[in-house]
């Protein structure tokens, strides 16, 4: 099984007047295991459906290797998919519901039958052949599904939020699982999730999809210390958005000067970026920072801060800190001393685009 | 403690309804058997034995024909007629056709027979304006009267299958295009099977309808059409002959023979079909 190249270009569709796709460009490599990751509306599924071809773009094309497929009815493309939930034909037991399209090809029952529990067995269900959906759990379900969406030998894999539908504790190993999987078959998968953890820890590279457009596409890595774009810094993770005084290559923020890393705006005044991770927070009975929230999360703390100048900073702190920062604490803060992103200051100027505690999981 | 208390108490509950069901159901069917098996203050079969000889035989083959028609065209035409509903896009088109098969499913009885003799009889609008009794046209035989017990069973499918085609998830078609399949592969391997067991029972719900219809056969066809409902009132009303009552009590028996037969293929045929639902 080898992966194929995939590519969106300029795709767009609209639904009534509703912009879903606004000219998406986006190439996957041969292998390469992409999140499509955005708020709900963005067009990631949208984008999905059209390489599946359960969705014809106005406008634009999908192409794998090289040849254009935008037209090509949907069960004669080369792409196995995973839906979110409850896709199991419930009249089939798992091993029909695997051996499905091998049956529609007019594979011989006995062979099909081994194929099907060959794939049982991949995605770790030997002994569930003979069930029906629903008399599988959640997380068995999603695993025929797809054993099924792989049954075809596809060059391409589909997963349109797969385990949204799961409990925490399933999700977490099956999304290991899949990974696991997708390394060993070297399958080009596009993963669609709206959970920014699922597509940080699982994809080789994320594409940050807003309003049907790419907003930056990278590496986890690279898109959580480097966005591209604040939307991107506000979306995946949390930010703090401290004001700062640009002189140079360096801006000073809370009274410290840190040098400047990235593009820099025009003005003296910015934005400073910081990560919550990278706010130090310390008890001092004479700070002028006091601890409002904390919300404790196991191994860390994340406390909303409010600084003397009435302005707030989410911190995260080791959880058994948690004790002596309870809130009502009088803290000083300080920032890791470590290159930062800066953007243009917001309208408003001041530290408001800071998320809830507990909007960012 | 509590439970086994509470549950032998709530099993009292029920016993007014079964009660109820017994007298019901129970003393109306003690007299039919024991009528059945009389003639002239003994027992006997000769009862039985006529109802299943001449014409009365031809009435209860000429109901099951005709309830069997009807179930089976009402089927099929009510199922794509509740399939075109269920894709169609316009929300007001769904909404009408399902208040309309709520109303038309309940049409019966005298009115209903009344309507089409003033639209499609001998002297009826449509008969006249298009001269249809030129071409032969006639309402009063099996045809016709097929036609018109279609009028309520197609309603009546249409509102039992709206349901469970509402259940087809969309999610099925669309795994079953990914996995290759056309749309004639997914209907025959995945969407009629899961349909199958509401189709039965809509189909077997319509074989009822028609096969214990009375008063619109009555209006409409008199006697011209053989039905056993018919055969039963005539002979209860000694219309024909007199002292028949026991037969038309021995004709009912048989009616519940039938669609005892009827349950006893249509239970495992369903059992089969709904496997993958226990």
């Amino acid at each position: 099984m080898n992966g194929a190249r995939v590519e969106f270009r300029g795709l767009r569709r609209r639904f009534g007047s509703t912009v879903a796709l606004d000219g998406l460009d986006l190439t996957v490599e041969p292998g390469e295991l992409i999140a499509l990751l955005g708020p709900s509306g963005c067009g990631k599924t949208t984008a999905l459906r059209c390489l599946a071809g359960f969705e014809q773009p106005d406008e634009g094309e999908v192409l794998v290797d090289g040849a254009d497929i935008t037209r090509v009815p949907a069960n004669r493309r080369d792409a196995g998919m995973v839906f979110q939930s409850y896709s199991l034909f419930p009249n089939l037991n798992a091993r029909d519901n695997v051996g499905f399209g091998m049956r529609v090809r007019k594979t011989p029952a006995a062979r099909r039958h081994a194929r099907a529990q060959e794939l049982l067995e991949l995605v770790g269900l030997p002994d569930v052949g003979g069930r029906y959906p629903h008399q599988l759990s959640g997380g068995q379900q999603q695993r025929v599904a797809l054993a099924r969406a792989l049954a075809l030998e596809p060059r391409v894999l589909l997963l349109d939020e797969p385990l949204s539908a799961l409990d925490a504790k399933v999700r977490v190993t099956l999304r290991e699982e899949i990974r696991r999987l997708q390394l060993s078959l070297g399958i080009t998968t596009i993963f669609v999730t709206h959970d920014q953890e699922e597509a940080l820890s699982m994809a080789d590279r994320v594409a940050v999809l807003r309003d049907g457009r790419l907003e930056q596409v990278a590496d986890p890595a690279t898109l959580y210390d480097r966005p591209a774009t604040p939307f991107v810094a506000e979306f995946v993770g949390a930010m703090n958005h401290l004001p700062g005084l640009l002189s140079g290559d360096q801006v000073t923020v809370l009274g410290q000067t840190l040098p400047v890393e990235g593009p820099r705006p025009a003005g003296p005044e910015a934005d400073v970026l910081v990560r919550p991770e990278a706010v130090l927070v310390v008890p001092d009975g004479e700070g002028e920072g006091m601890v409002v929230v904390s919300s404790f999360r196991g191994s860390t703390a994340r406390l909303r801060v409010r600084l003397g100048d009435g302005a707030e900073v989410l911190a995260d702190v080791p959880g058994h800190d948690s004790a002596r920062l309870a809130p009502g604490t009088a803290v000083r803060v300080r920032l890791v001393e470590r290159p930062v992103l800066v953007s243009a200051r917001t309208a408003t100027g001041v530290t408001a685009a800071v998320p809830e505690p507990d909007a960012v999981a | 403690m509590g439970d086994s208390r509470t549950g032998s108490k709530s099993r009292w509950a029920v016993v007014p309804l079964l009660v109820f069901a017994v007298i019901v159901f129970g003393v109306p069917m003690l007299v039919l058997l024991g009528g059945t098996f009389t003639r002239e203050g003994t027992p006997s079969a000769a009862n039985l034995t006529e109802s299943l000889q001449g014409a009365y035989l031809t009435s209860l083959i000429g109901s099951v024909k005709i309830s069997a028609l009807v179930a089976v065209l009402g089927g099929v035409l009510g199922t794509f007629l509740a399939q075109a509903v269920v894709t169609s896009r316009f929300r007001a088109l769904r909404e009408g056709v399902l208040t309309a098969s709520g109303v038309l499913a309940n049409f019966g009885g005298v009115p209903l027979a009344f309507a089409w003799i003033a639209t499609l009889g001998n002297s009826g609008v449509v008969t006249t304006t298009l001269g249809l009794g030129d071409h032969g046209w006639s309402l009063y035989n099996f045809w016709g009267l097929t036609l018109v017990y279609l009028y309520f069973s197609v309603p009546l499918m249409v509102l039992t299958v709206v349901p469970a085609l509402d259940g087809l998830r969309p999610q099925w078609r669309e795994a079953a295009q990914n996995n290759g399949a056309s749309t004639w592969q997914f209907w025959r391997y995945v969407g009629v099977p899961v349909l199958t067991p509401a189709l039965l029972g809509g189909v077997i719900l319509l074989f009822g309808g028609a096969f214990a219809a009375y008063a619109t056969a009555q209006a409409m066809v008199g006697s011209s059409v053989p039905l056993v409902t018919l055969k039963i009132a005539d002979a209860l009303t000694g219309n024909v002959l007199i002292g028949h009552e026991n037969v038309a009590l021995a004709l009912s028996l048989d009616m519940i023979v039938v669609a005892g037969l009827v349950m006893a293929v249509y239970l495992p045929l369903r059992r089969r079909s709904a496997r993958w639902l226990r």
